[in-house]
């Protein structure tokens, strides 16, 4: 496993390379650029700014230029933000990001695993049915909708949680969390019904009962860990989902993420931070895929030896 | 399972705060602003939008300040001064006990090197032209001139500060309330870099140190900037506010639901859907101040159908503005007849707009559009945004109703947008500008030919005379008889379509006190506090 490790995280460098170069001439070719403004800036003013950023150089030197920069771990000055960099815009918003996406998964698991579980094992039952439901609607109610319904309900009407914010007031990260986590759990539910269905009907699960053992050791011990593998695949994507994608849930809920930065970025066509965000963002995807991998592998000895 | 309920049912109320900060604010005197978007930085020199003004405003002062209570502007870093008989020479007395956020006195000189630096070209600052009034001011920044001794700003001694101008500038007082003539700390920006240094670390919280009334105490980035009261303000007797959150809260709908649920004090706006509701429930906290602003549409007269001004003139008259502001934008904005919004320092534009579908119709027959020969497809360009659309679907109809013309909507990314209109790859375009300083000129000075903000390709010599004669007299009355000349040809040319004035809408807690309208949205903080009756 260490070995397959090792290749994947080498693999990974050439992928990096190329999305940092491929970033690098699509933002350029982006109509726009950073400087344009609703009050025209005049052109002596813009040659000064160009000048200012290396702008002015040709393509093919500013891509040398940031190139070198990035191998040494320097992704430049942001264009929108005089007088901040990149590495710390970064560094600034990816503790909350990851603070936020552990929240939500932390939901998303306890929720999704549990009701995935017990309805697969009370199948057709109520208790199969409303989860099931639930998980349904958690998967086609957009975090748009479901961030504002919570925050209606629990901030507006009953007034027991703040609106928005992170670490400012007691509670502010609760709805936000759910609201993250409410999609993914819906998707995690369903993905372990499947899983434990599957896994209910097989031999060693019949073995395993005829063997004496109680339910509880039947399911936790032996039905899980087969059951729960496609949710451990799906948790590497869904983890680089969740750290990418919750610029929605960052903007409702008025969280200093890396989300918004990435998002906003793209509007002002600060190109350095576009190509930071990106780039980050993608070694997360490359990371946590593996990780996920790794961890299928660990659960199902037979994808091991393929 | 039951147990479990109870638990989280439990966890969620303990979570829950007792005192909104709203109340807390209230009795600690610290304002909770609703800031719109993260600013871009705190540099005055560099930085160009209004979210950066509401900080700004708080942490520097410049010569002048707004005045919160009337039109024009009271003393700020400047105690008084005497304006020369004709008009170009103006001497500022400083205030002696005027000092910066960390003891220093502010003198004459500050305000020179201060100058010296938006006018130094490698700063790249985008508001030198602010300066330009200044005699041999544009001659430094572009660089025909390295001698800033030549540029007209001196310090005759430290508490006195003598500005020479290129022509008498009636407005030149109000300009100093804008943000990009006030003082910087020269050792501090020095110590943290080179006098054009755009990214020295002089603006952080720790090394900032400026001459308003508060100082910059932390700075979370996309989340809160908080101000607190600088007891070396010469005026600090006066500041009531203890602190001041800034939240850059670009949602506009999150902003809402956090004025709602006592988060803020004040909002920067209003989500447009939301106005006319809060206006007829009489919303005790809605308020539609007077803004210095207008929408209009450019037309672009290098296009092949609109270089005739019959046909501008024909989509102009077959717009209905009343209809456009009762049943589209509903929040109290008024029907623009005029690129200069009335009343903008005592000036009133006597143009007219007339909505006649009628003379419209046969202006553009007149062009030689009949039914025979078919006006073509009309494309109207906008920034993707709901308000910016339902506008042009309103316009959209009534060009298709009143004058038979198929028009499309073109809705793009917003630096798409800025680019298209650039280069003119447009025909009808929306756009608004707001007034930088209290005077017609910052809107009349904008359609003057090789202005860059113009973007209609339309130049017209008699009114680039009237308003270069206008900014050299001295005498206010004469100047606005020109000024209203020229605003005459532009209405008559159409170059734009004004369509509305702005107003300025948003939420302000009963709790606030001392944010009076202004024209500009300037709201000086140390006339800001919080009280509850």
């Amino acid at each position: 496993m260490i070995s397959i490790f090792i290749k994947r995280l080498f693999l990974a460098i050439p992928v990096l390379l190329a999305v940092a170069s491929l970033t690098f001439f699509l933002v350029k070719l982006a109509p726009g650029g950073p400087f344009d403004a609703d009050k025209a800036v005049s052109p002596q003013v813009l040659k000064n700014l160009n000048e200012a950023y290396n702008l002015d150089a040709s393509e093919w030197e500013q891509y040398i230029d940031y190139m070198s920069g990035i191998l040494k771990g320097d992704f430049g000055p942001s264009f929108r933000f005089p007088g901040r960099s990149v590495s710390e815009m970064i560094a600034t918003g990816l503790p909350v990001t990851f603070e936020l996406a552990f929240y939500a998964i932390l939901i998303a698991l306890l929720i999704g695993v549990s009701s995935g579980v017990l309805a697969a094992l009370k199948r057709n039952t109520y208790l199969d049915f409303i989860p099931m439901a639930i998980a349904m609607i958690g998967i086609c109610v957009p975090t748009f909708l479901m961030g504002p319904l919570l925050v209606l309900i629990f901030g507006i009407n009953l007034e027991i949680l703040p609106v928005s914010g992170w670490g400012q007031l007691p509670g502010d990260k609760i709805l936000p969390s759910i609201t993250l986590g409410f999609a993914y759990a819906a998707y995690i539910a369903r993905l372990s019904r499947g899983g434990m269905l599957e896994v209910l009907n097989q031999d060693f699960i019949r073995t395993a009962r005829a063997k004496g053992l109680t339910e509880r050791n039947v399911v936790i011990k032996h039905a899980m860990q087969g059951g729960l593998i496609p949710v451990v695949s799906f948790l590497g994507p869904a983890i680089a989902g969740l750290l990418a994608g919750s610029f929605v849930v960052e903007t409702i809920f008025q969280i200093p993420g890396l989300g918004r930065f990435y998002v906003e970025a793209a509007f002002n066509r600060d190109y350095t931070m576009i190509l930071g965000t990106t780039i980050f963002f993608s070694a997360m995807i490359v990371f946590f895929n593996l990780l996920s991998d790794l961890a299928a592998m660990w659960l199902n000895p037979r994808s091991r030896d393929t | 399972m039951k147990n479990f309920s109870l638990l989280a049912l439990f966890f969620l109320i303990s979570c829950s705060s007792n005192i909104s900060p709203v109340d807390d604010g209230l009795e600690k005197q610290i304002f909770h602003f609703g800031n719109g978007s993260e600013p871009q930085g705190i540099d005055p020199h560099i930085v160009t939008g209004v979210p950066e003004h509401h900080i700004l405003i708080s942490l520097c002062e410049g010569l002048t300040i707004p005045n919160p209570f009337d039109d024009g502007n009271l003393p700020g870093a400047a105690e008084s001064w005497q304006i020369s008989d004709d008009g170009k020479e103006y001497i500022f007395n400083l205030r002696k006990n005027a000092k910066w956020s960390n003891g220093d006195e502010v003198t004459a000189e500050d305000f020179v090197w201060s100058w010296k630096r938006i006018l130094t070209a490698s700063l790249g600052s985008q508001y030198p032209d602010m300066l330009y009034y200044l005699v041999g001011a544009s001659d430094y920044h572009t660089g025909l001139t390295d001698d800033f001794n030549e540029v007209g700003v001196k310090a005759v001694d430290k508490y006195t500060l003598k500005v020479n101008l290129k022509a008498p500038t009636p407005f030149f007082i109000g300009m100093l309330s804008h943000y990009s003539t006030w003082p910087v700390h020269k050792n501090t920006v020095l110590k943290h870099g080179a006098i054009d240094d755009r990214n020295g670390e002089w603006t952080r919280p720790g090394n900032f140190v400026c001459n308003g009334a508060f100082n910059l105490k932390s700075w979370e980035l996309n989340n809160r900037i908080i101000v607190e009261k600088n007891p070396n303000y010469w005026d600090a007797s006066q500041v009531k506010l203890n602190e001041i959150h800034y939240y850059p809260v670009s949602n506009v709908m999150t902003e809402d639901r956090m004025f709602r649920a006592g988060q803020l004090h004040v909002t920067s706006t209003l989500p447009s859907q939301k106005c006319p509701i809060y206006i007829e429930e009489n919303n005790p906290d809605l308020r539609i101040d007077p803004y210095m602003g207008t929408y209009f549409y450019r037309l672009n007269t290098n296009n092949s159908v609109l270089k005739d001004v019959r046909v501008r003139k024909a989509l102009a008259y077959s717009i209905d503005r009343r209809l456009l502001v009762d049943k589209v934008t509903k929040c109290g904005q008024i029907p623009a007849y005029s690129f200069t919004p009335p009343g903008s320092n005592g000036y009133q534009p006597e143009t007219l707009i007339p909505f006649d579908p009628k003379l419209a119709k046969k202006l553009l027959s007149d062009a030689g559009y009949t039914e025979e020969n078919a006006f073509p497809k009309l494309e109207i360009l906008f920034n993707t945004n709901e308000d910016h659309r339902k506008v042009a679907l309103a316009i959209q109809q009534m060009w298709q109703q009143n004058l038979g013309i198929s028009v499309e909507l073109v809705n793009q990314d917003w630096k798409v947008y800025l680019s298209r209109e650039m280069v003119g790859d447009f025909q009808v375009s929306r756009a608004g500008w707001i007034g930088d300083y209290e005077d017609p000129n910052t809107f009349l000075d904008l359609m003057r030919p090789n202005r860059g903000n113009n973007k209609t390709g339309w130049e017209n010599l008699e009114y680039d005379s009237l308003v270069a004669q206008a900014n050299s007299t001295n005498n206010q009355n004469e100047r606005y008889r020109l000024l209203n000349e020229a605003e005459k040809i532009l209405i008559e040319n159409m170059p734009i379509i004004p369509l509305y004035t702005y107003v300025r809408n948003y939420q302000l807690s009963s709790d606030v006190k001392g944010y009076n309208p202004h024209i500009l949205d300037h709201h000086h903080p140390k006339f800001i506090y919080l009280e509850r009756e």
